[in-house]
C-alpha cells in the first residue's frame, strides 16, 4: 500500500472521528448545562436523547439558506468554509497513539502526518488562519453586529496568539522539540511538561480559550451585544459549519494541550505492568484510550467553565491578554531558559 | 466630573484580583450543582395537577337531572372578550329554561373568570384543564358537548368557590 493511499485513509477516519466528537460535544454541551442549571437536558432522542446531536443537524440540512441582499455572496459562502477546514486540517499533526508494527518490521504510524518536524508551528499556525473564517464572515454579512463581531474576533485572536506561542515556546524547550510524536516522547514515563510548566499550561489553557471563542472569551459571538455576532446573518448548514468548526476547534485545542503538557497517549508504568508491548495493537488500543480519557477532561473543562463563568467584558479581555498573560509568558520563558541553560 | 472611588474592583484583595481561587471556587460550585436533584417536569408524561384555585377552561356543571344552567344570558353579558353565545328554551323540568344553545369560542377566551362570578346559579365554572388544542377556528368554538362536565369532577373548584367567592 503506498503511503498516499495509507494517508488518505487515515485522514478520512480523522475527520470522521472530528466531526462525530463535535456532534457528541454538541450533546455534552447541552446535557451539562442542564445539569448545572438543575435541568435534564435533551432525553428524548433515542436512548437519553443521544440522538439529538443527528436531528439537530437533519433540522439545520432541511432550513432555508438564506443570505442577506447585500452580502458579498462570494465571501459570504467561502467563510464557514475556511472555518471548519482549517478546524479539521489541525487533526493531521496529532499524534492519538504511537506506532504499529508491522510484520515486515516497517512502523505505522497512527498519526495522519506522523514525525513532521515543525508540527507544533502547524497548528499555531493554522488556529491564527482561523480567524479569516470569522472576519470574513462578519464583513461580508453586510450587518454591523456581524462586522463588530468580525473584528473582535480578530483583535482577540491576535492577542491570545502571542501569549499562546510564548507558552508553547516555554514547553519546546523543555522538550526539545516542535515534532507531536517527539514532544509526547520526550514526556515519557509520567515526566509530563505540565509538572516542569504549570504557568505555561495556565497561560496556553486560557489562550485556548480565546482562541476558540469559548466563554468566558466568546465575544465575537456575545448574545446580549451583538444578537449573534460574526454568524447573524447565517442560517441552515452554512450556520451548521461554524457551530461545528466551534466544537472541531475545542477537540483540536484540547489534543493539542493534551500532546504538549499531558504527556500525551503517555501513561506511567501501566502499560509495562500489563505486558503491553510497544507496537503492538492491544498498547496501540491502550494507548488511544489514554489519550480520549486525558482529551475528555479537557473538554469537560471547556464546557465546565463554559458554564460557571460569566462574559469578560472587551477592555478586561484585552488587559488580561496583553498585560497579564503576554508578561507572564515573556517571563516564563526567561526562566525556563535560564533552568534548561544551567541544570542541563 | 464625577469620580467614584472605592469601587468593587478596588476593595478585591490580592488573591481575588489573581482570579484563579474564585474560578475555582465557581468552579466546584457549579460540579456540585451537576448531582443535585433537577427540577424539570417531565411534562407530557407527569402532568401538573393544579388546585382548586386554578382558572383553567370555563365549563357548564352538569348535574345527575341535566344542566345547571338556566340560560340567563348573564356570562354572555359580562365576558369581556364576548366569547360566550346561549340561546334560552324551554323544558318541562321545575327550572324552566334551559340552554338550546351554549357556545365559548376558546380563541377569545382570556380565563378572567367573570362568567364564573357573575353566575346566579353556579352552573359555569373554571375547571382545571389547561391543555386546550385545536386545530381550526370552528373547532376551537366549544359546544354544550364539549363544555358539560360532571359535577363529581369539579368538587375542588366548587369548594373553592363557596369559601373564598
Amino acid at each position: 500500500m503506498s503511503s498516499l493511499v495509507l494517508t488518505l485513509i487515515k485522514g478520512a477516519i480523522a475527520l470522521n472521528v472530528a466531526l462525530v466528537v463535535a456532534a457528541a460535544l454538541v450533546y455534552l454541551e447541552r446535557r451539562i448545562s442542564a445539569w448545572i442549571q438543575y435541568r435534564i437536558g435533551p432525553n428524548r432522542v433515542g436512548p437519553f436523547g443521544l440522538l439529538q446531536p443527528l436531528a439537530d443537524v437533519l433540522k439545520l440540512y432541511t432550513k432555508e439558506d438564506i443570505v442577506p441582499y447585500n452580502a458579498s455572496k462570494p465571501f459570504h459562502r467561502i467563510a464557514p468554509i475556511i472555518s471548519i477546514a482549517v478546524a479539521l486540517s489541525v487533526l493531521c499533526v496529532i499524534a492519538p497513539a504511537s506506532y504499529l508494527l508491522l510484520d515486515d518490521g516497517t512502523k505505522l504510524f497512527i498519526a495522519v502526518a506522523p514525525n513532521v518536524n515543525v508540527g507544533l508551528l502547524f497548528y499555531l499556525a493554522l488556529s491564527s488562519i482561523g480567524v479569516y473564517g470569522i472576519v470574513l464572515a462578519g464583513w461580508s454579512s453586510n450587518n454591523k453586529y456581524s462586522l463588530l463581531g468580525g473584528l473582535r474576533s480578530s483583535a482577540q485572536m491576535i492577542s491570545y496568539e502571542l501569549a499562546m506561542g510564548l507558552a508553547a515556546v516555554a514547553a519546546v524547550m523543555v522538550s526539545g522539540s516542535l515534532d507531536m510524536n517527539q514532544i509526547i516522547a520526550s514526556q515519557s514515563g509520567g515526566r509530563w511538561n505540565i509538572w516542569f510548566q504549570p504557568l505555561g499550561f495556565l497561560i496556553f489553557l486560557v489562550a485556548s480559550f480565546a482562541e476558540t471563542n469559548r466563554a468566558p472569551f466568546d465575544l465575537p459571538e456575545a448574545e446580549p451585544e451583538l444578537v449573534g455576532g460574526y454568524h447573524t446573518e447565517y442560517s441552515g448548514m452554512k450556520f451548521g459549519l461554524f457551530y461545528l468548526a466551534e466544537y472541531a476547534n475545542m477537540f483540536t485545542a484540547s489534543a493539542v494541550m493534551t500532546t504538549l503538557y499531558l504527556g500525551g497517549y503517555d501513561m506511567p508504568f501501566l502499560p509495562t505492568l500489563l505486558g503491553l508491548q510497544e507496537g503492538t495493537l492491544p498498547r496501540v488500543l491502550f494507548e488511544l484510550a489514554v489519550f480520549v480519557g486525558k482529551v475528555s477532561v479537557l473538554l469537560f473543562l471547556f464546557i465546565w467553565v463554559r458554564w460557571t463563568l460569566p462574559r469578560f467584558r472587551y477592555d478586561q479581555l484585552m488587559n488580561l491578554g496583553w498585560r497579564v498573560l503576554l508578561p507572564l509568558g515573556l517571563a516564563n520563558i526567561v526562566i525556563t531558559g535560564a533552568i534548561v541553560f544551567f541544570v542541563r | 466630573m464625577n469620580v467614584t472611588t472605592n469601587t468593587r474592583a478596588q476593595r478585591m484583595t490580592f488573591w481575588e484580583k489573581l482570579y484563579l481561587p474564585e474560578i475555582a471556587k465557581g468552579l466546584a460550585l457549579t460540579f456540585k450543582t451537576m448531582f443535585k436533584p433537577k427540577l424539570t417536569r417531565q411534562y407530557p408524561e407527569e402532568r401538573w395537577e393544579p388546585l382548586g384555585s386554578y382558572r383553567g377552561r370555563p365549563v357548564l356543571v352538569l348535574e345527575e337531572d341535566g344542566e345547571r344552567c338556566v340560560a340567563c344570558g348573564l356570562c354572555s353579558r359580562v365576558c369581556p372578550a364576548l366569547a360566550i353565545e346561549v340561546q334560552a328554551g324551554e323544558t318541562e323540568r321545575e327550572k324552566e329554561r334551559y340552554p338550546v344553545k351554549f357556545e365559548i369560542n376558546m380563541l377569545r377566551c382570556i380565563y378572567c373568570g367573570l362568567c364564573e362570578e357573575v353566575c346566579p346559579e353556579e352552573a359555569i365554572v373554571m375547571s382545571k384543564d389547561y391543555d386546550i388544542v385545536f386545530h381550526s377556528q370552528e373547532e376551537a368554538i366549544f359546544g354544550k358537548d364539549k363544555l358539560l362536565v360532571p359535577i363529581a369532577r369539579l368538587q375542588e373548584r366548587l369548594e373553592f368557590l363557596r369559601q373564598y367567592k
